[in-house]
């Protein structure tokens, strides 16, 4: 079946491993303060694309992607289309093509089954997900992105009874995301879970309001200042604290 | 064999010139990394201490420091100049003093006065009036010989930018030979060759016995001139110090006699470090000291200056020398020619600092040294002043000892040579096929009266068709100025001391070149994917276009319209490929219009693909900016697609990102927890 797309980027090298393909899905029911694609949000817009026509563009360039590269579908809110999903992964591996997925976990509900068995039908196609939990505080969290929290911590559980590989991702903004005690509580969340392949600290950025500004839309971080690269390495550390801790009381248990 | 030769094998290269045969029996392929390199001497840090001090100085007066009105340049017209003579180990200025421009009036002696003029000095008025009166030069030849036709063409610039007033440049000499076989072996080489022309007394051969004679005067001098600095380069040089003065002195003959759009220098890493192998072997040289040359090298190529005027260095948004020399590469027998010499070259960049000349362009190839592209890589992040050729492409014609001139023109060092030959401007040539002929802004009749389009919406077909006929025309008046401003380089701007370093029977490239594909490839998008209406003015002149609806555009890997602009490259080729060329100069077109594209986007109109009177062009073969929303990947696969063979002088991209869109820093994220814990 078709998906919705908002674009495609065919240089992508922070979306995962290697040099990717990346396809930005149309859709995202999240409403994060900083997200930097407030043009992806809307369920409706987009343009209707084909799984074999992102393909073959993928092929086009293989050259590029060989190396540790693939094939990424970020957002938008990739989840929220998972019928297309499964047919776009069906075929990426039939092309031998690394596949990524970048979310946020918003789509996943405990007591979803027919959602839950297709992400059993996908997850089998899937070589990677960047699993991006924004708070790892309820309250904090529901702030932040105008969502409660409780199902993304039980996608990145089901992730784990799947043994998918997880990198977790976690944007560090200043006053914002920045309380090492959460930090260090995320840490220890995604301390326990045995696919963790790698965290990736993001930091907070603030090239995204020109966009904001240009869709008319209300920028609610303006005059939060972007996060500098030796604080950011001092708040990755808490969460690497929170990680050893996990690991260590598993490891006495 | 000579005495300079010992340690040297092989017995072809030492019977006749064959500098390429030295190479591959005498050179040590490298594929370990940068941790050999040495520091800059202190003698190093003075002198480019006193560069510095210069160049700030040449600033603060407005661009130019001195500049030689009375003499006029030839390979011994000045005495030795020097930054401190005790400190430099590789010598050699273009006049008797560092950063003084010479005078160079056999091009055209009014721009010689211009840029003097315009730089607030003024030519001895003897030598005005001789190059008026008595000397003519390679300008006021196009001029006698010039139809109408190219006049108008030239004012208008639907072709630009052409050699008829400055040096042609882009030859370049295998100055190696200077230092492999030595003045005195080139001449009686080139006694043979004259002794070896025909006997019947063609303008061909009568030609050839005159350049020969010109060579040999040329050689004589190089000799006298280097024994000015102190320096015998009458037999080889004997060891690695020698060889690079010998191939410099070489190389400063030729930007002494002239002032050439592109003054490359070839292919000499590879060369050079045959001699620094059999010498750190020997023990004669240290590491440090062999690296203190190469930086002195450097240093003196980034000191070569010439006297051009304003509106030059508009159109090349400065006054570049395009002192390009090609590193690496892959040998066709499959080895690697990355040496420790080529990681020297590139270590000047971090010795001395970043700086656009010498133009240090690396041959990529895939198969290259992983430690070397590592290297590469390196450097590039850190000072952005590498230029990267596709070797893997280029080496199927060239083989493997070819150099670029400028930026992409390939060329078999010292067999084969170009005739540099600008652009023309296709995206101009679209509307002058629109406009049956008027140009667009001066509203003059400046190309064949065809029948312009009618009606008030553009059709494809009929667009293309008439576009296509007015491409013969440009290719037809273009090719034929070619013709005389070859014509008259040769006769009174003769490049003696590069051909001295070129085998008898060379081969000449007759290089055009394209301005404005990618503006001619989104137009014809538009006409054929969405509506364009147009608009005209009171004369009836097309000079705006309303266009609705979405068209694909160039660089998005889009074959609709990438198509459109590789069948333009190619029927633009055909077109040059009919027609008679001077001196039997095969044929090629290049795309890469890095600097110029400013100065044409000034001089063309409205154009269907929304792009407004005076705007820029794209650079080269790039998309026209912001159009390409597709990221890196498919902006390049459309530039990729444009067919070699019919531009097979060049091809260029012009790329930039910042760091943080090629990947995040190890630190940030190396991608691995069990490291981040350890």
């Amino acid at each position: 079946m078709k998906g919705r797309i908002h674009s495609l980027e065919s240089f992508g090298t922070v979306d995962g491993p290697g040099t990717r393909f990346v396809v930005f899905v149309q859709g995202c029911p999240m409403r994060c303060a900083y997200c930097h694609n407030p043009d992806t949000w809307a369920m409706d817009g987009g343009t209707m694309m084909e799984p074999a026509e992102i393909i073959e563009q993928f092929e086009k360039n293989r050259p590029f992607y060989k190396n540790d590269g693939g094939l990424t579908v970020t957002g938008g809110e990739p989840l929220m289309q998972v019928d297309f999903l499964i047919d776009l992964f069906t075929l990426a591996k039939e092309h031998n093509i690394h596949t990524c997925i970048d979310s946020s976990g918003i789509a996943y509900k405990e007591n979803n089954t027919a959602f839950i068995q297709k992400l059993d039908k996908l997850m089998p196609l899937t070589d990677l997900v960047m699993l991006d939990i924004k708070h790892i505080d309820p309250e904090k969290h529901k702030e932040l992105t105008s969502q409660p929290n409780d199902g993304i911590l039980a996608f990145a559980k089901y992730l784990e009874k799947k043994q998918v590989p997880v990198w977790i991702r976690h944007v560090i903004v200043p006053g914002v995301t920045d309380d090492e005690k959460y930090l260090y509580q995320l840490g220890h969340f995604i301390g326990r879970l045995s696919n963790l392949k790698a965290l990736d600290a993001l930091p907070y950025h603030t090239m995204g309001e020109k966009k904001y500004e240009s869709l008319g839309m209300e920028y609610k971080l303006h005059g939060v200042p972007a996060m500098d690269q030796k604080t950011l390495l001092v708040k990755k550390q808490a969460i690497l604290d929170g990680i050893k801790a996990a690991r260590k009381e598993m490891e006495q248990a | 064999m000579r005495p300079e030769w010992t340690g040297f094998v092989g017995n072809k290269w030492d019977r006749e010139v064959n500098t390429r045969d030295f190479i591959q029996k005498n050179y040590t392929p490298y594929e370990g990394d940068d941790s050999f390199l040495a520091e800059p001497t202190q003698n190093t840090k003075d002198l480019w201490e006193m560069v510095l001090d210069l160049s700030k100085k040449e600033r603060e007066a407005g661009g130019v420091l001195d500049m030689d009105t009375k003499v006029v340049s030839t390979i011994t017209s000045h005495g030795p100049g020097y930054l401190d003579k005790s400190k430099e180990t590789i010598v050699g200025f273009q006049t008797d003093a560092p950063f003084k421009r010479s005078l160079q009036p056999y091009g055209g002696i009014r721009m010689a006065e211009k840029a003097c003029a315009d730089n607030g000095y003024e030519v001895d008025p003897e030598i005005s009036e001789f190059f008026s009166t008595h000397r003519k030069t390679h300008n006021a030849g196009c001029f006698d010989a010039y139809n109408q036709e190219m006049r108008a063409c030239r004012s208008s610039h639907i072709i630009t930018g052409l050699p008829d007033a400055y040096g042609r440049g882009r030859i370049i000499g295998d100055y190696r030979r200077v230092a492999l076989y030595g003045i005195d072996r080139l001449i009686e080489d080139k006694q043979d060759q004259k002794n070896s022309t025909g006997r019947v007394m063609t303008d061909e051969v009568i030609r050839l016995r005159e350049e020969i004679s010109e060579q040999i005067v040329a050689l004589k001098m190089m000799k006298e001139m280097a024994a000015s600095y102190g320096c015998d380069i009458s037999k080889p040089a004997s060891n690695v110090q020698e060889a690079i003065q010998a191939t410099y002195f070489g190389y400063l003959c030729a930007v002494k006699e002239q002032n050439g759009a592109a003054m490359s220098l070839g292919r000499t890493s590879t060369f050079l470090d045959c001699y620094a192998e059999r010498d750190l072997k020997n023990g004669t040289f240290t590491e440090e000291q062999i690296q203190e040359f190469v930086d002195h090298f450097i240093m003196k190529l980034r000191c070569i200056k010439f006297a051009r005027t304003p509106e030059y260095n508009q159109i090349f948004a400065g006054d570049p020398v395009w002192v390009t020399e090609s590193l690496g590469g892959m040998g066709v027998d499959g080895r690697s020619l990355v040496t420790k010499m080529s990681f020297r070259f590139l270590h000047t960049l971090t010795n001395l600092g970043a700086s656009p000349e010498p133009n240090l362009t690396v041959l990529w190839s895939t198969r290259l040294p992983e430690n070397w592209k590592r290297y590469c890589a390196k450097m590039s992040i850190q000072t952005s002043s590498i230029q990267y050729e596709n070797d893997d492409l280029m080496r199927a014609t060239h083989g493997d000892d070819y150099g670029i001139a400028c930026c992409v023109s390939s060329m078999v060092i010292g067999k084969e040579m170009q005739f540099f030959g600008a652009r023309a401007n296709v995206a101009k040539c679209l509307l002058y096929a629109l406009n049956g002929g008027v140009d667009e802004v001066t509203k003059k009749q400046v190309g064949p009266k065809y029948r312009p389009v009618t009606g008030d919406v553009l059709d494809y077909d009929d667009v293309w068709d008439k576009f296509m006929d007015m491409l013969e025309w440009q290719a037809d008046v273009y090719v034929n100025t070619l013709n005389i401003i070859h014509y008259m380089h040769d006769k009174y701007c003769y490049e003696r001391a590069e051909m001295a370093l070129h085998d008898r029977d060379v081969k000449r490239y007759f290089a055009t070149g394209v301005a404005g594909l990618s503006i001619v490839a989104d137009s014809l998008s538009a006409i054929k994917y969405a509506k364009v209406e147009v608009v005209r003015d009171e004369d009836g002149v097309i000079v705006d276009f309303k266009t609705t609806g979405e068209f694909p555009k160039y660089g998005n890997d889009d074959d609709r319209v990438d198509d459109i602009a590789q069948e333009v490259v190619h029927r633009f080729m055909t077109a040059i490929r009919r027609h008679h060329t001077y001196r039997e100069g095969v044929p090629t077109t290049s795309i890469l219009t890095i600097t110029s594209n400013v100065t044409y986007g000034k001089a063309t109109g409205n154009t269907p693909d929304g792009r407004k009177k005076g705007q820029p062009f794209a650079p080269g073969a790039n998309p026209m900016h912001g159009r390409d929303t597709h990221g890196a990947v498919a902006s390049l696969s459309s530039v990729s697609k444009l067919p070699f063979k019919d531009a097979q002088d060049g091809i260029s991209n012009t790329f930039t990102i910042i760091p943080g869109a090629l990947g995040k820093e190890d630190q940030v994220f190396s991608g691995d927890i069990e490291l981040e814990l350890k």
